[in-house]
């Protein structure tokens, strides 16, 4: 069986706040409410990055939330899939060049897909991960 | 035991084991889309806990550095094999051959063998050497206290009315399945029963550590509690544990509250295969009836309760409801 085939239609995911504004995660908690519900792809949150196989990050990694970060991501059991959510994981956005921050976010941790937006709607988040799972399925038919 | 009576007990096992693990992943389907529809979402297809399952065997299977190897792995086979276990005590429907080891054991045993999954999951999570699991695992232990007196009550009520009215083995399975007890009572012991129902119906999600007795594995607070570390095949194993504690808790209740078989109606006698079959599938009705109304309903109406009010509501309120339960079926028997 393809890993594809089992990961994209049970992806569990775990948020990850590296020092944002909350804004994106209010906007990806709105991916499983009733309007969106992201659990008819059997996505769902969980709470401990060893039941997880999405990393959703959201912030500029600052100073503090740095070594956290690279600990979450180990500790996450392989295949492991890293989505950044919003500008400021992405560039530094509204936070660019302070001295607070050692990021953007893949300068501590591998990232496969950018999400952009301050915040992105949940829409985009939803696209940014089926994106990254078609990835994933390309990459595995290259392989094989 | 001669080879053949061996040899059926084996098979019986195997059978009960498969039986056990289907219907329990096909429950939790069924209730996470039913939880989905009330909330008005669309929710996961039915077999997604099968998915969910065939994606953690192919996860890394984390040990964590400061755990204890053995009882990390070991823990959930235990739990699994535990639960298992209990499932070849529990008389279902009336098909030959069921339960497995039905002339073995009574219900003192099966509330004994209900604590080693939990028990297990506290070993496992202890062994992990996780904080958030050793939070959890305290909590644990404290849920099986709490929702020990109401279950225990029950049982009471039920083997005392066995006894009085002069059965023979009042604890044995056997003896409950044969006699529906809402038949031995009058109006008085009919009201002390419905009272042991409603505190059976909430013992359920203690047992199973479902909403709004999840204190132990919090998700929003403790990260996911016991289960904090397990990653991979042993919490695949875990869920499966749970799968199965899902139906065995429910067929416990179905057990004591509602013997009866479909065949007790409908007289279905032109062939014994229809009549098992039509029986079979009666008792999974009645397992979903009770799964509906015990474990979605109640975790899709209230939020978790913090800890110190599992206990209250174990103890204050459902032990004086059983107990008051039990005092009633025990005053029926003078009044009629
Ligand atoms: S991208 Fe914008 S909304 Fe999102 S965390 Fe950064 S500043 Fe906040």
């Amino acid at each position: 069986m393809k890993l594809s085939q089992t990961l994209g239609k049970s992806l569990w995911a775990f948020l990850f706040n590296s020092g944002s504004c909350n804004g994106c995660e209010i906007e990806s908690v709105a991916c499983v409410t009733p309007r969106y519900d992201l659990e008819r792809f059997g996505i769902k949150v969980v709470g401990s990055p060893r039941h997880a196989d999405l990393l959703l990050i959201s912030g500029p990694v600052t100073r503090k939330m740095a070594p956290r970060l690279k600990r979450v991501y180990e500790q996450m059991p392989e295949p492991k899939i890293v989505v950044c959510i919003g500008t400021c994981g992405t560039s530094g956005g509204a936070f660019y060049d302070s001295y607070t921050l050692v990021g953007p976010v893949d300068q501590v941790v591998p990232v496969d897909m950018y999400v952009p937006g301050c915040p992105p709607r949940p829409e985009a988040i939803i696209d940014g991960v089926v994106k990254v799972l078609a990835r994933l399925e390309a990459k595995e038919n290259a392989a094989s | 035991m001669n080879a053949t009576a061996l040899l059926l007990t084996v098979a019986g096992t195997i059978g009960m084991a498969l039986f056990g693990l289907f219907a329990g992943l096909w429950f939790t389907g069924i209730d996470r889309v039913l939880a989905a529809r009330m909330q008005a979402r669309i929710g996961p297809p039915v077999r997604q806990p099968f998915i969910d399952l065939s994606k953690l065997l192919v996860k890394q299977n984390v040990v964590p550095a400061n755990a204890i190897p053995w009882l990390f792995n070991g823990a959930p086979l235990l739990a699994l094999a535990s639960a298992i276990t209990i499932l070849l005590y529990i008389p279902m429907a009336a098909l030959p051959g069921l339960p497995v080891l039905g002339l073995q054991g009574d219900l003192v045993l099966i509330m004994y063998l209900l604590l080693i999954p939990g028990l297990a999951m506290v070993a496992g999570g202890l062994a992990s050497g996780s904080p958030y699991a050793t939070i959890g695992a305290q909590r644990e232990m404290v849920t099986m206290i709490a929702y020990e007196l109401p279950l225990a009550s029950t049982v009471i009520a039920f083997a005392w009315k066995l006894a009085q009215m002069n059965v023979a083995n009042p604890f044995s399975l056997s003896t409950l399945a044969a006699t529906p007890i809402w038949t031995l009572v009058g109006p008085v012991g009919f009201m002390g029963l419905l009272l042991l129902l409603a505190t059976m119906i909430l013992v359920v999600p203690g047992e199973l550590g479902r909403i709004p007795f999840d204190a132990p594995e919090a998700e929003t607070e403790i990260a996911g509690g016991l289960l904090v570390e397990y990653s991979g095949r042993n919490f695949a194993l875990f869920s499966l544990s749970l799968a199965v504690k899902t139906i065995v808790v429910t067929s416990l209740l179905v057990a004591l509250f509602f013997p009866w078989n479909l065949t007790d109606f409908v007289a279905i006698s032109c062939c014994p295969y229809l009549a098992s079959a039509a029986n079979a599938a009666f008792f999974l009705l009645k397992l979903f009836v009770v799964l509906f109304f015990s474990v979605t309903l109640v975790r899709i109406s209230v939020a978790r309760f913090r800890i110190t009010q599992v206990v209250d509501v174990y103890w204050k309120v459902l032990g004086a409801l059983s107990i008051v339960g039990l005092l009633l079926v025990m005053v029926d028997a003078y009044v009629r």
